[in-house]
Parts: C-alpha cells; sequence; structure tokens
C-alpha cells in the first residue's frame, strides 16, 4: 500500500498545543509535544487497516505513556502507537513506515535503563504486547521458539516444567520481553558461569528497514553459514531491524546447586576474594557483592537479619554435578576464609537458600526506598580490577557529595553503583551527572566498559566514542547508513544522531 | 487554560508521592487489567506518568486522564509489589478526589451519594423496599450460589447474574443475637458494613456468633453508615467526610478495645484510607480517626491473633472424610492481603472446620475483578477477570469457595454460576460457626 502523504502537509486539524519545554518542573519536561506535525488522518486510516482502530492510539493521553521507560531521562511523546498481532501485521506497519519515511521505535516492557524505547518526536512507537506467543519447545534438541513480546519469566517457567534451563535472569525478567532481552544483550545473575542473552541466541528472524522478512542463524549447534547476522543483531537496540522470531538454545536443569554468603570488615577484603575465587579456576554460578550502605539498606527494609556492620558481603552460588558442587563449595569456603572473611554460612536447606537470594532480590527496592530517584548505573571492568573499581566509587561518591549504594555482578565485573537521588533538586542532579562521567571514565581507565548489560541506548551514547574510539563509530554510522539509509529504525540511539 | 492552573496546582500535592515512582515497570507482572489489556495507561506507572502530566498542564483538559485514572480496580496489586514502595492506591484516591472537585460530580452521583449514601435511614428504606419489588423481576436463583438474573435490566446489566437483597437486613436480626448473652471477654464492637447488611446478613450473624463464641462482648450501633469507599473511589470526599462524622460517632474509640469488621474492603478502608485522606482535615476528627484506625480488625485477625480462636465442639460439627473431602479452598481479597497483609488468619479459621479439607489455589491472591464500580464501568474487563479466578478455584475440585470479602463473593458467586460450577460460596466465618449450636434466629 503506497500513502502519498508527505509529514511535511500535514493538517494540524485535531490537537494544538503549545507548551514550552521550560515552563516544566524537574527538567524532565516534555519535548515537542505537538510542535512537530501530527500524524496524517490518512496515514492512521492506513495503519487502522492492517491492525484494526482498536489497536493504534493517538490520543494524547495514550501517547504519553510511551514516551519514557525505566532511565531517568527526558519523555518523548510519538505520533501513534501501534499494537500488531501477527509477524503479517508487522511486516505491513514497517513497510508503510518506509515508504512514509516514519521512524520506528520498538517497545517491550519498556524496563531498559537506557532510554532505548523513548521514541522520536516525529514517530511511532510499535508495541510487542500482543506478539507474545511461545511457538515451540524442543525437548530433543533443546531449543525454544518465541515471538519477541514473551515474557522472560513465561518462557522460564515453561522450560523449567521441561527439566530445561534458560539461564538469562535479568532482575526484571518478571516484566522484561524477549525481545528486549536480545535487543539490549540483557544479563542477569547467572552471567558469570553461564554468560548472557548473546550466548543463547541460535537465530532470528526479522524485518530491516524497508520490510524485508530476513531470517539468520539456524536451529543447529554449530551454523557456519553466512555472515554472523545474528550475533550482529544481539544489543542492536532495535536499529537494524525488527524482530518477529527468537530460537533460543537451552541447557539441562543443573542438577545440584549450592549457596554461600560470607561477610567481610571491608569490601576491599571482599573484592580481593572474588579476584581470588577467579583467579583459583572455580567458576560459580552466581558470585554477587554488597556494600555496607545496601546491607544496611536491606536490613533496614527486610529485616533479613543481615549483620548492619560488616562492611561487605558476597553471596554465592555454585552448581552443576552434586560432587563438583560439594569440592567447589569446599574450596569457595577456604578461600573466603583466606582473603578475611570473619563468618562464612552455607545454606542448608531451600529455606535459607531462599534467604540468602531474597536479600540480593531487595538490594534494589531497599535503595529505591531511600530517596525519589534513583540512578543505576552498569559500568562494568575485567573482573581482577574490581577491587581498584570499588576504591574508585568510594572516592566519587565523597567527592560529589553522593549517596552510592553498590551492589552487584562481581564475578563477572558488573558493579551496578547506584546513585540516590531527587531529580527535583537541580543542584545536585548537576553533581549526579558529574558522578555518572568519573563513573564511566574510571571504569575506561581500568580497561572496562560504559555498559556490562543496560545498553548504550541515548543515555549514553555522547560516551561512546570515549571507549571505542572515532573510528568505531563512524564505522558503526557506515553500518547503520547502510542497512538503514532513511534512518527510521530507532533514530538516535547508540550512535547518537 | 488558567483552570488547568488550579487543577495542576492541587494536583501539585501529589507531588512528593508521585516522584518517588522510579518507573521501573515491574507493576506490569501483578497488575490483572494489565494482564487483560497489555496497555501502560491501564498499569499503575502509565497511570503515575498521566498525573504527572496534569500536574505539569501537558493536557487542556483532564477528561482523558480522568477516564484513564478511572479504569483500575484499586486492588493494590501494584502497590504491594512496587519495589520502590509507592503508594499507589492512596494517590489514585486522593488524585480521583483532585480531578473530581475540579470536573464537579456527575449529577446522579450526587444524588446517589449525597442524597441515599450519607444518609443511612434512607439508603436503608430504599433498600429494603428494592427487597420486596426485588421478587417480580428475579429468575429462579442459582443452586449453589443463589445468584439470580433479572430479566427487565438485561440491558444494563448485561449477563450479570447478581445476588439478591436479602429479606431481612442483619441489622433487623443484629439484638436478639446479643441479647442476653453473658460474654466476659474483649469489648467488640462490629461494624457491619452495607453489603453484609444488605446482601449477606447471614455473615454478620456468623461473625456475632463466632465472636461470642470466643467470649467477647459485642457492640452492634444502630443506624450505622457505609465506610465511603464508593463514595471515595468516585473521588466524592463531601459524602466521605460526612460518612466519616457519622461513624465516628456512633463508634467513639474509647468505648470499645477492638472495631472488628467481616468485609475486607470495609476493614482496609477505615485502617489505611480514613486516616489517610483525613490529614490535612480537622485536627481533631484526625486524631479520633487515627485511633479508630489502631483497633481496627479483620474479624479473622481478631479470632486468631487477639482471641485465640476458641475450639469448635466436636460433637457438633460435620466431619470431611476420604470419600467426601468437601474440600474448601480460599480467595485472598486485595483489601486484606495486599492492603493489610492479612493472609494467615483466615487460613487458620479454615483449618479450624473439621467439616472440611482446605486446599490452596493456585495464585490464591490473584485479583476477582470486582473493584467495586470498575465492575459497573467496565464490565467486560472485569468477566475476563473474574473468569481466570473461576477457572483458579474450580481446578480445585473444590466443594466451597471461602473469601473474606462479600465484594469478592458477589463477583466470584457471578463467575461460577454462568459458568454452572456447582461451588458453594462463603465467608470463612460462616464455615466457622457451622460447627456451633445453631437455635440463633438466622
Ligand atoms: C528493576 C530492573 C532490573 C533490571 N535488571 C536487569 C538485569 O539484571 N540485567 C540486565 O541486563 N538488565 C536489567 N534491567 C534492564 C532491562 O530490564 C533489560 O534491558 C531488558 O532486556 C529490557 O527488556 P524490555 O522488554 O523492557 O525491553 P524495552 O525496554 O522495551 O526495549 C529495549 C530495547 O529493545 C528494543 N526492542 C524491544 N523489542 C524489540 C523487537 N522485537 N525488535 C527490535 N527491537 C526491539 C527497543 O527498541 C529498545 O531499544 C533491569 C531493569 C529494571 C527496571
Ligand atoms: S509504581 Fe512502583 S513498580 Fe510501578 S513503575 Fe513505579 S516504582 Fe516501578
Ligand atoms: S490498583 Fe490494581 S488495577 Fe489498578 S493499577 Fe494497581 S494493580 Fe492495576
Amino acid at each position: 500500500m503506497q500513502i502519498n502523504t508527505s509529514l511535511k502537509t500535514l493538517d494540524i486539524s485535531y490537537y494544538q498545543y503549545t507548551i514550552q519545554d521550560n515552563d516544566l518542573p524537574f527538567g524532565i519536561g516534555i519535548t515537542n509535544f505537538f510542535g512537530g506535525p501530527v500524524i496524517a488522518k490518512s496515514l492512521r486510516q492506513a495503519f487502522e487497516a492492517i491492525v484494526g482502530p482498536d489497536h493504534v492510539m493517538t490520543a494524547p493521553e495514550d501517547l504519553a505513556t510511551y514516551a519514557y521507560d525505566a532511565a531517568p531521562l527526558e519523555s518523548v511523546l510519538p505520533q501513534a502507537v501501534l499494537m500488531p498481532e501477527s509477524s503479517e501485521e508487522l511486516g505491513r506497519i514497517i513497510k508503510l513506515c518506509h515508504e512514509n519515511r516514519l521512524p520506528i521505535t520498538v517497545r517491550g516492557a519498556g524496563t531498559n535503563l537506557s532510554g532505548g524505547t523513548i521514541p522520536d518526536a516525529d514517530g511511532v512507537v510499535i508495541l510487542t504486547a500482543l506478539l507474545n506467543r511461545i511457538l515451540e519447545v524442543n525437548e530433543t534438541d533443546m531449543y525454544a521458539v518465541v515471538q519477541p513480546g514473551v515474557i522472560t519469566a513465561q518462557l522460564v517457567t515453561k522450560v523449567e516444567a521441561k527439566g530445561l534451563f534458560y539461564p538469562p535472569d535479568p532482575g526484571s525478567q518478571a516484566v522484561s520481553t524477549l525481545g528486549g532481552n536480545v535487543m539490549e544483550n540483557a544479563g542477569g545473575l547467572r552471567g558469570l558461569k553461564y554468560g548472557v542473552t548473546r550466548d543463547y541466541v541460535m537465530g532470528l528472524s526479522f524485518f530491516d528497514a524497508m520490510g524485508n522478512h530476513i531470517h539468520t542463524g539456524s536451529r543447529t549447534v554449530k551454523c557456519a553459514t553466512g555472515y554472523n547476522i545474528t550475533q550482529l543483531m544481539v544489543g542492536s537496540e532495535g536499529t537494524l531491524g525488527v524482530l518477529d522470531e527468537i530460537v533460543l538454545k537451552l541447557i539441562p536443569y543443573p542438577a545440584h546447586r549450592k549457596s554461600i554468603i560470607s561477610m567481610f570488615k571491608t569490601i576491599e577484603d571482599a573484592s580481593e576474594t572474588v579476584a581470588g575465587i577467579i583467579a583459583g579456576r572455580i567458576v560459580p554460578a552466581t558470585l554477587e557483592i554488597m556494600d555496607q550502605f545496601t546491607i544496611r539498606a536491606v536490613e533496614a527494609f527486610s529485616k533479613a537479619g543481615l549483620p548492619v556492620d560488616a562492611g561487605a558481603l558476597l553471596l554465592i552460588e555454585v552448581d552443576g554435578h552434586p560432587a563438583q558442587v560439594e569440592e567447589d563449595a569446599a574450596r569457595v569456603l577456604d578461600l573466603c576464609e583466606k582473603y578475611g572473611a570473619y563468618q562464612t554460612q552455607t545454606a542448608e536447606n531451600d529455606a535459607q537458600r531462599e534467604k540468602i537470594w531474597a536479600a540480593r532480590r531487595s538490594a534494589l527496592s531497599a535503595l529505591a526506598k531511600l530517596k525519589p530517584t534513583l540512578v543505576l548505573e552498569d559500568a562494568t571492568v575485567p573482573r581482577s580490577r574490581i577491587p581498584d573499581m570499588v576504591k574508585g566509587l568510594g572516592e566519587i561518591a565523597r567527592k560529589h557529595g553522593l549517596d552510592i549504594g553498590t551492589f552487584g555482578h562481581a564475578g563477572d565485573g558488573n558493579l551496578h553503583p547506584t546513585i540516590l537521588t531527587d531529580r527535583r533538586d537541580k543542584t545536585e542532579w548537576l553533581r549526579v551527572e558529574k558522578a555518572i562521567e568519573d563513573i564511566f571514565a574510571h571504569a575506561l581507565s581500568l580497561g572496562g566498559t560504559l555498559s556490562g548489560e543496560h545498553g548504550i541506548g541515548i543515555a549514553k551514547s555522547a560516551f561512546l566514542e570515549n571507549e571505542i574510539g572515532r573510528a568505531s563509530v563512524e564505522f558503526s554510522k557506515r553500518l547503520k547508513r547502510a542497512l538503514d539509509p532513511s534512518n527510521i529504525l530507532n533514530p538516535g540511539k547508540i550512535t547518537g544522531d | 487554560m488558567s483552570d488547568m492552573k488550579d487543577l495542576a496546582k492541587a494536583m501539585k500535592a501529589l507531588e512528593d508521592q508521585l516522584v518517588t515512582c522510579m518507573r521501573c515497570g515491574m507493576c506490569q507482572s501483578v497488575c490483572p487489567l494489565f494482564d487483560q489489556t497489555r496497555k501502560e495507561s491501564d498499569v499503575a506507572r502509565g497511570k503515575i506518568v498521566l498525573l504527572e502530566s496534569l500536574m505539569e498542564e501537558m493536557f487542556d483538559n483532564p477528561h482523558g486522564v480522568n477516564e484513564r485514572l478511572n479504569k483500575c480496580l484499586l486492588c493494590g496489586s501494584c502497590a504491594a509489589n512496587c519495589p520502590s514502595g509507592v503508594n499507589v492506591t492512596q494517590i489514585f484516591i486522593e488524585a480521583r478526589a483532585v480531578i473530581t472537585t475540579y470536573l464537579k460530580l456527575p449529577f446522579y452521583k450526587k444524588v446517589v451519594f449525597r442524597k441515599m449514601l450519607a444518609r443511612p435511614q434512607v439508603f436503608d428504606k430504599l433498600i429494603s423496599m428494592g427487597a420486596r419489588i426485588q421478587k417480580v423481576f428475579l429468575s429462579k436463583p442459582d443452586s449453589h450460589t443463589g445468584t439470580a438474573k433479572v430479566k427487565v435490566l438485561a440491558p444494563i446489566l448485561k449477563s450479570r447474574r447478581i445476588m439478591p437483597i436479602a429479606d431481612l437486613s442483619f441489622q433487623k436480626k443484629a439484638d436478639a443475637l446479643i441479647t442476653g448473652k453473658k460474654t466476659t471477654g474483649d469489648r467488640v464492637a462490629l461494624f457491619t458494613g452495607c453489603l453484609i447488611d444488605k446482601i449477606f446478613p447471614n455473615v454478620g450473624v456468623a461473625a456475632v456468633k463466632a465472636l461470642l463464641h470466643n467470649n467477647a462482648r459485642v457492640h452492634i450501633p444502630k443506624n450505622q453508615g457505609c465506610c465511603a469507599i464508593p463514595a471515595l473511589a468516585s473521588g466524592d470526599k463531601d459524602t466521605f467526610l460526612e460518612l466519616v462524622n457519622h461513624n465516628i460517632a456512633l463508634f467513639p474509640p474509647h468505648r470499645f478495645d477492638y472495631l472488628v469488621t467481616a468485609c475486607a474492603t470495609c476493614t482496609s478502608t477505615i485502617k489505611k484510607l480514613w486516616p489517610a485522606m483525613l490529614e490535612d482535615q480537622d485536627p481533631q476528627l484526625a486524631e479520633q480517626v487515627r485511633h479508630l484506625s489502631d483497633k481496627t480488625l479483620d474479624i479473622s485477625q481478631y479470632l486468631v491473633d487477639v482471641a485465640g480462636l476458641a475450639p469448635l465442639p466436636e460433637t457438633a460439627a460435620l466431619q470431611s472424610t476420604e470419600d467426601d473431602p468437601r474440600i474448601v479452598t480460599y480467595h485472598d481479597p486485595c483489601h486484606l492481603a495486599k492492603s493489610l497483609g492479612v493472609r494467615q488468619q483466615p487460613r487458620t479459621l479454615l483449618n479450624a472446620c473439621s467439616g472440611y479439607t482446605f486446599k490452596e489455589m493456585t495464585e490464591p491472591d490473584r485479583c476477582c475483578g470486582m473493584g467495586g464500580s470498575f465492575n459497573l464501568y467496565h464490565y467486560d474487563l472485569s468477566e475476563k477477570i473474574g473468569t481466570v479466578k473461576a477457572g483458579q478455584i474450580a481446578d480445585t475440585g473444590c466443594h466451597t469457595l471461602a473469601t473474606s470479602c462479600p465484594a469478592c463473593m458477589m463477583q466470584i458467586s457471578d463467575m461460577l454460576s454462568k459458568a454452572d460450577k456447582k461451588i458453594y460460596i462463603k465467608h470463612p466465618i460462616e464455615l466457622y460457626t457451622e460447627g456451633l449450636d445453631s437455635d440463633e434466629p438466622a
């Protein structure tokens, strides 16, 4: 279908608002609120013809609810929000957008932390909420085929019922979509041993910027056919194509596991222990750290019985074959002691194990309750540099006079320094921005990376060059231009404008 | 535009609460409404952003926001699971009051709330008239749930099966239940609640019997008013204040040890919403209400935690057997489990009933979809949510469904009788007292 309406010649018939950005408090106002062109009636009708009128939203009160994600950034309202119910509808929408040069931002659960789903003011948002079927769970060949809107936890429940395991477990898994996980290359607590989403994507099918349907990868363990487009797509944040099917690798569920909690006087001791465990060639499934600030927040909030005087905690889980698990657990205990743990406990039963992980899971909530705004960073360093990173974070917090709680996936070098603030406090917010810059700079100086798992989006695009260099940014831009010449796929994300 | 400025200013009172939402989106996993529609404006995060938008004067009228704000069960599932501890239901109720003050209450609601609900005597008269007239219109009641169809009202009621109004309200039976009883324990005032009074008087009767059996000295003031939740949910703060004043006069907190109700919604409204909504009002009233709120308990909470749950006489009770286990399952009302964290006590009560075998359903605290006026305005969605619940109930193979809220009882009765499931619906207190002497006038 060809719609001959250029967006530039629209009648701004049904809503005309003017609003000045600087009227808005918090500095997180709404940009471009109907300052730009309103979507043409004929175009809206064309969308309605594809997905049905109930699945096209253009009321400003609806648009306002698709203008943000979990990153503390400025909202931007799109022109329309579309809810396709099938691959076929999705493909037709994208063709129509291509023909009309309409920017597209795909939205799963909108929980990413880097602004990846903040739309373009002239564009549309496509929701994957109704593309939510698990198409196949193949027990013999151990893979699953899903639509992108399937919620991570739903797949996990389904495969675990069959004795299979899908390890990537972002903290948001109760709501996050697999499409969003793939496009952010989401990690979780088990990255150390089991890797991240990238390591489980066997194949994809997606629509490119012109609406062509592309298939990549295979359902086989090995695949040497053509370019590895699958891995190019993983983590591309919707800038190279729109997913409509994902083939995910599954593995057998681990036979046995053991959880350990270890208490240290100082966070330096705890981080030395992390480096020691890794150097000892043990690969726990999970190796998490929590600093004193976080411990106290968790304890105040959940009375879990955590030691509030400890300088830091390590929470460790080893899994696999029973004999191996016992041996690894014993060695972990030795190492903790050697590096100065003053107390170490092993969970004797499921209830105790659950208690340890409940404490870890409540870290973010406990911190969130302390102040109105929470900025969750995820700069990541080579794991041997964890002690240096921890030290640096302490200095940054002091320098800017900010509360920073640090917890996270110490075992894979992916810490979550969490800044607590109030976004309404403009002067403090400036200090927060400076602190974030310092965190990035420090991580890079240690040979680390800007983001372990939360992606670049628009939040970190300005910093990209600092890490990968001018030539790499230019290469990425050329790649993007070649695949999406009109720049309609989630413009502005990763490489910036 | 200047008017919207006033609204924005009024909305500012909520700012400190609104900013605690970190937009993490975790509420999507528990919102029964979002589960059906998958639309962001239906989930807490979207609604909070819309309220912020009003505060930022983004819209030139509040109708669109109002409509989306009102499309909500006020079930509190979001608040109970919010990592940031956002007090979502309270924000929504306060916001409804702010917007309603600005838009003015629609005429029909004014009549219903201010001329009827706020005047308990008038309200009671109208209802008892209804009780007499309804017989002409009602179809044959369902054998298990007692619901009936109202043929002439089909265009309005759609496919609903409703619970008929009771012939004799609880108030009219109350005196006979307590006169001459020589109990010596706690002074317990019973707040009846409209649905128990007018639709489920047997629940009230059972509550009194259970309290007496546990040696409480029961006090049931006459002419009690509604807990005001329908008015609050519609943003009608005036009616709310009238009813609070009316009720507090009947229940002066220093005159009894506990205020007990058998309605989850009344309990959570009195315990949480009354004090919250009175913060900026007359300090003397606020103080009294706080005092009252401190003494307010759900009946199972009182019986189990305070009275120590007196055992039932062994002889009187029915015994469940292997052949006839009489499975009972329990639905957690949102207003009890999520709002007040009362989950264990009703189960303890049910386990004390030897005539039944207790069996848990999957997701016992999943909302039934009633949501008070939500059911009136969005029956299609309410029905979809309720159908999920009905399926989970039926999957237990139960003989009886127990739940501690008469509003849930109504919704689940509708759903189960439509699906023709042949399951009885009772309040746990009714099952507990089945084992007691029934020589009281019922
Ligand atoms: C409380 C909390 C905890 C978190 N914990 C973790 C954690 O432990 N580990 C971690 O890695 N992340 C975590 N995150 C971040 C976030 O949940 C992940 O990035 C997640 O993968 C996002 O999924 P989503 O469905 O919300 O995607 P969205 O936020 O909706 O989208 C993410 C990106 O993917 C794109 N996209 C989505 N679907 C498609 C599609 N079908 N085709 C093309 N592009 C698409 C979007 O355009 C966007 O760029 C957390 C977030 C929160 C709020
Ligand atoms: S209401 Fe709570 S759960 Fe929902 S987005 Fe806000 S902070 Fe997150
Ligand atoms: S109160 Fe219930 S229906 Fe309303 S937003 Fe929260 S979870 Fe959803």
